[in-house]
């Protein structure tokens, strides 16, 4: 169903014996032609634009390259600057941190209220269009305009918590403490789209099943821990996965906050805002490239570690 | 509706599991329902935390629409929702306040967005078609590719493009914008297309191909039509993602008479230095204006495609 499961399931189907693959082979020459015309844009697209660029970083990211000269060889230069770069380490410790409390939580908010709104009930499109807006508005600089005044001194924050007495004057954005914290926020609002996910989901799980456990007498907590959630895990893991690569990957609204500089302190200074500084402010393109290249290793390592991991939690019903 | 449901994919179609939910707990339950008063108790708190949840959730955004309307120094004094008096001189200032009126930008976005959008559709849905219909040499090879395409970090390609597309001389067009579109680079809706065209019957192509159509009669003529509400989910989100994007104008945008509206308004930002929010407020819920109708006129097909392909 998903892109996930499909591409786990792609080595199942694959031709066994000798035989079948000839077989194969010849019935897949029929459409040899026509496939590949329908498929020219695509491949023309994989190989100019994405294979090819990721094919040149790689060999960028062993020169010094500023654009204005020709790339210079430096061996395993880059990489050896990376190890001794702090700002890259604390860049790595802020993505790290954002990537997994974020990631969490905002799993955690979307199947709750997901749960919270199976079975038919009254205003259901109503919530759902409440909940689903935000992460539709959550990736433009407005709304990252919108929070950086929401959380600054005398912001909207600060003046709600003065209604309620609480003498308010800390500068969320501007306070190395809080600033992430205020990011991560943002990421958590706009659980709208996993939830979407899992409500699509739910929806799957044929009634009966609750119907009969509900018969055995089976809780609520219990129908969700041994109904809902094993059937839903499939789901869970693919929101999982790619809320996972996708929060690594971040930057306008980190960009905005901090005004590109990932300040206050550094604390805000996200992976890709980091590659960016060096890439496209100080024009040291080798060197990120080889950040790039570090960022495809983390991410293809956390995936197959979820990948990994999911033989152990996810259960197939087929 | 119905045409989406009779066509979609497996796990779209009202299943099984709708049909005997439906079923068995209509008739039954409903009488059963108004007798137990824990049972309406029980929805009453469920509606309470939903609208507590739901307030908060939209309570920034209705906040900053209302601020937009008031003056500074009153935005920075006043957390709640009542406006006392009107005033629109926001709107006139953050309009002027860049070098081009902020209609210029809106104009930028535009064409970069109906450039993106007609690349996607093209592309995209031809790709799907061989996917979904063709046979070939190396398909397996190609699909799976095309699918780890989509989780493929964008970062690990964008600085030896940047270099590509400076060689070629289009930083400062609108080119690298929309060009990779007009490639099926956003594999995401090849592969939603791709779902889409298996749960059409293929009965359909056999009987035009029968009647003498070839591929692109096929494509065009069957394929297509039956298409509307995957393109349409496509162009929903390539509206929105393409109109909100901001990495890539930001990298190859750097002429102000470029901008499109999110740099546009991020420079706002940095020349008032954010002294001025009631303005940037204005021209931030200008830009929100046009993801907020794409996002009403096709939450439908939002929420399908979503549902069809797990999202992005």
């Amino acid at each position: 169903m998903s892109a996930i499961s499909e591409l786990s399931s792609l080595k199942i189907t694959r031709a066994r014996t000798p035989e079948e693959r000839r077989m194969r082979a010849k019935e897949a020459g029929r459409d040899n032609k026509a496939g590949y015309l329908f498929l020219a844009p695509w491949l023309v697209g994989l190989l100019v634009i994405t294979v090819g660029p990721m094919l040149a970083s790689l060999y960028l990211s062993f020169t010094d390259y500023s654009l204005i000269q020709a790339p210079r060889w430096a061996g395993l230069d880059n990489y050896a600057r990376m190890l001794e770069d702090p700002r890259l380490h604390q860049s790595l410790k802020v993505t790290f941190v954002y990537v997994f409390v974020s990631v969490p939580l905002q799993l955690l908010l979307a199947l709750a209220i997901a749960v919270l709104l199976d079975r038919g009930m009254r205003g259901l499109s109503l919530y759902r269009s409440i909940f689903y807006l935000p992460s539709m508005l959550g990736g433009s600089v407005a709304i990252a305009v919108l929070w950086r005044q929401i959380f600054g001194t005398e912001g909207l924050v600060n003046q709600i918590l003065r209604l309620f007495g609480v003498n308010a004057s800390t500068g969320w954005i501007s306070d190395p403490q809080y600033a992430l914290g205020t990011i991560i926020l943002l990421h958590v609002w706009t659980f709208g789209s996993p939830m979407v996910i899992f409500l699509a989901g739910l929806r799957q799980i044929p009634g009966m099943y609750y119907e009969a456990a509900a018969v055995d007498g089976a809780s609520r907590w219990t129908r969700f821990t041994r109904i809902t959630l094993p059937l839903l895990s499939p789901i869970i893991f693919f929101n999982l996965v790619l809320q996972i690569i996708g929060a690594f990957q971040s930057f306008t609204q980190a960009f905005v906050v901090s005004n590109g500089s990932g300040g206050p302190s550094d604390s805000t200074l996200f992976y890709t805002l980091y590659l960016y500084q060096r890439g496209f402010g100080q024009f040291q393109m080798g060197y990120a490239a080889a950040m790039a290249w570090l960022l495809v290793v983390i991410v293809g390592v956390l995936t197959a570690i979820n990948f990994f991991a999911s033989r152990y939690w996810v259960f197939y019903d087929d | 509706m119905t045409d989406l449901q009779a066509a979609a994919p497996a796990r779209l179609a009202p299943s099984r599991a709708d049909a005997t939910r439906a079923g068995s707990r209509q008739a039954p339950s409903r009488p059963e329902r108004r007798a137990h008063p824990a049972a309406t108790a029980r929805a009453l708190i469920k509606h309470l935390v939903l609208i507590a949840a739901s307030l908060v959730m939209i309570y920034p955004l209705l906040w900053m629409l209302v601020s937009s309307f008031r003056p500074t120094d009153v935005i920075f004094r006043t957390p709640g929702l009542w406006v006392n008096n009107l005033v629109t001189d926001n709107y006139s200032t953050g309009w002027n306040a860049l070098s081009e009126p902020f209609g210029h930008y809106l104009l930028n976005s535009a064409l970069v967005v109906v450039g993106a959008v007609l690349g996607n559709l093209t592309s995209c849905s031809l790709a799907a078609y061989a996917f979904a219909r063709l046979r070939f040499r190396l398909k397996t090879l190609w699909f799976s590719i095309m699918l780890v395409s989509i989780m493929l970090p964008i970062h690990v390609i964008v600085v030896p493009q940047y270099i590509l597309f400076n060689l070629l001389g289009w930083v400062n067009t609108f080119i690298p914008l929309v060009l990779p579109k007009f490639l099926a680079t956003d594999a995401f809706f090849v592969f939603l297309m791709v779902q889409f065209i298996r749960g059409i019957p293929r009965e359909l192509d056999e009987a035009a191909r029968i009647d003498g159509c070839g591929h692109w009669k096929i494509f065009t003529r069957v394929m297509l039509p039956l298409m509307g509400p995957a393109l349409a989910t496509t162009a929903v989100f390539t509206f929105i993602w393409t109109w909100s994007d901001f990495f890539t104008s930001l990298i190859y945008l750097t002429d102000p008479a470029k901008y499109t509206v999110p740099v546009a308004l991020r420079s706002f930002l940095d020349a008032t230095s954010g002294s001025n929010w009631g303005a940037m407020f204005a021209m931030s819920v200008v830009s929100l204006v046009p993801i907020f109708i794409a996002f009403l006129a096709g939450q439908r097909f939002l929420v399908k495609g979503i549902a069809t392909t797990g999202g992005k």
